[in-house]
């Protein structure tokens, strides 16, 4: 019962305040916000079966997205990883992962950075947004 | 201006009604967990019990040693010793001998600077792979290796390309032995983007077979058995027909290359885990195609012309079964004891280490199957045989335990590997 009550009451105000943010203020989202519900959906269609929904990935096959350099560092790396795909010795806290990662250089440039904003700020990161300029640029350089 | 008002209004009632949801979840649960816990009680044994396996009436289990460094393979001598290869080599140790006192078991030394999966004992050898050679060490008449620093080399240089570089290995009865070299690709798609016809098959993707007393020899010495196999792990010898048979892990991502033509449910069943018995000069068909279990038809791969409906080419080799995808299977064990009930005798076991590439249905797999078997065909359904491993998360990363290998005891008990906790589980059974 109590429960029932709680969802009622949250779900009307959430609808009251979604119909004010409608009337008020059509175009106001941040960029950042936007840029990671997008990022959400090209993660789940193309990411999560190998790396997980929670971006563990999968032990000696798949590398975990979580606390590792290669997704909190150097953004241009992590960009080219995404548009070549990676078949390298990769040692992550002491274990290995085995499988290849195939290129996904179709994404759309929009794409890579949303997705990668996704995944520098999901699971636990917290890192800085990536912008379409630095996913040009890592597209440009060989 | 409004809007914000109305919100900061709202506030302290989001935060009532949070911590009532919050807490309404928590009751929920302690609830469910509640009435499972009291009904497995009074039905049978507490959760603890065989060590946390589901059994067939029986049976029963015990962890006899825990916390081994990824265990692999395994194989148990007449003395109740237990050699079990280790995925790494840890100080020098990539195999451990360890010695089963009935319900425990106890470390006794460690050799070998290399890890690997492969093991198995014949005519007085033990022999051993890492990911890309294959060794052997002569046994004393209570079979313990006679100089664990001094193991004979049989193949060297086997491909090794990091992916699906584990070597399984067995023999047979005629002085030969079998190694899987596994697909260094999930479809061949990088390698042969003309179709051309796939080059992984020159130097990977199949069984080799080498010579078990001739040493030193390299891949090309050996033969390519059978062919067309993405990656095996499993893998056995069937004494009753004289044959080879083994465990394929299939082809992964149908939806997420072709999303037209697999939805993630059809991608997640799809393709079967083929066990397949096999004849030197046989060709399974990978990448050309992938078996599909509802079916029951080899079905053309899309990478080579495929929809998801046209049939392959008939001239591959038959599975002689199969299995839902993405279960992994990393052993197979011709039961051949008597201490299990008839039904068992000449019948498979296979460990299921478990799927990933399920994602986003759920993970399955993470049990031990056993394929009944007839006149040394596998006869009918298979049966889940042992099942609880990967306790109340059933996925890679969340997974208590993940059943790999598998060995027979001289008492006939059964014993099988966990890589992710590192338990080797005994299963035994009283009448």
């Amino acid at each position: 019962m109590k429960f029932k009550i709680a969802c009622l009451a949250l779900v009307t105000s959430l609808f009251i305040l979604n119909l004010n943010a409608q009337v008020r203020h059509p175009k106001k989202h941040s960029s950042s916000a936007s840029s990671m519900a997008r990022g959400k959906i090209v993660y789940s269609s193309i990411c999560l079966s190998c790396h997980m929904a929670g971006g563990a990935g999968v032990p000696h096959l798949n590398p975990p997205l979580i606390n590792t350099t290669y997704v909190l560092g150097d953004k241009a790396k992590l960009i080219k990883i995404v548009l070549n795909g990676f078949n390298e010795d990769v040692e992550i806290n002491g274990q290995t992962y085995s499988n290849t990662m195939t290129p996904h250089s179709d994404l759309k440039d929009q794409q890579i950075a949303d997705v990668l904003t996704y995944v520098r700020k999901s699971f636990g990161n917290k890192a800085s947004s990536v912008r379409i300029a630095e996913v040009k640029r890592a597209r440009a350089t060989k | 201006m409004k809007m914000k008002k109305l919100f900061v209004f709202l506030l302290p009632v989001y935060a009532i009604a949070g911590l009532i949801l919050f807490n309404a979840g928590k009751d929920g649960d302690t609830k469910n967990t509640g009435t499972k816990t009291d009904s497995r009680n009074t039905a049978t044994a507490p959760v603890t019990a065989n060590a946390g396996l589901t059994l067939p009436t029986g049976f029963s289990a015990a962890a006899i040693i825990e916390n081994l460094s990824s265990p692999r393979h395994l194989v148990v001598t007449p003395q109740n010793d237990i050699y079990v290869h280790l995925s790494g080599s840890n100080n020098g140790k990539g195999i451990l001998v360890l010695h089963d006192d009935g319900d425990k078991a106890t470390l006794k030394t460690g050799f070998a600077n290399y890890g690997g999966t492969g093991i198995t004992i014949k005519n007085g050898y033990l022999y051993a792979s890492s990911n890309s050679d294959i060794y052997r060490y002569k046994l004393n008449d209570k079979n313990e290796v006679i100089d664990p620093a001094k193991p004979e080399t049989i193949v060297t240089g086997l491909t090794n390309k990091r992916m699906h570089n584990s070597k399984s290995i067995v023999l047979d009865n005629d002085g030969n032995i079998y190694v899987n070299i596994g697909a260094y690709s999930n479809i061949c798609s990088d390698y042969d983007k003309d179709k051309k016809g796939c080059p992984v098959l020159a130097d990977a993707a199949g069984i080799w077979q080498f010579k078990a007393d001739k040493l030193n020899q390299k891949q090309s010495d050996g033969v390519r058995y059978a062919t067309g196999l993405r990656n095996v792990v499993g893998l056995d010898w069937n004494q009753q027909d004289n044959l080879l048979f083994v465990m394929q892990h299939g082809r992964d991502a149908l939806h997420d290359l072709y999303p037209n033509l697999y939805t993630t449910k059809q991608s997640a069943d799809l393709p079967a885990e083929c066990m397949f018995a096999l004849k030197n000069g046989d060709n399974a068909g990978w990448p050309y195609l992938y078996y599909d279990w509802m079916q029951h038809k080899k079905m053309l791969g899309p990478e080579y012309g495929g929809d998801g409906k046209k049939e392959a080419d008939s001239k591959y080799l038959e599975p002689a079964a199969a299995y839902p995808g993405h279960f992994a299977p990393d052993g197979l064990l011709f039961y051949t004891g008597s201490q299990f009930p008839e039904k068992y005798k000449n019948g498979a076991f296979i460990a299921f280490h478990g799927s990933w590439n399920r994602a986003p249905e759920p993970q399955e797999g993470y049990c031990v199957v056993f394929q009944p078997f007839k006149d040394g065909k596998p006869d009918g359904k298979y049966e889940i045989f042992a099942d609880g491993f990967a306790g109340p998360n059933k996925s890679p990363d969340g997974a208590l335990h993940r059943p790999c290998g598998l060995a027979q005891g001289p008492d006939g008990s059964l014993y099988v590997t966990d890589d992710q906790k590192g338990t080797i589980y005994k299963i035994s059974y009283k009448k």
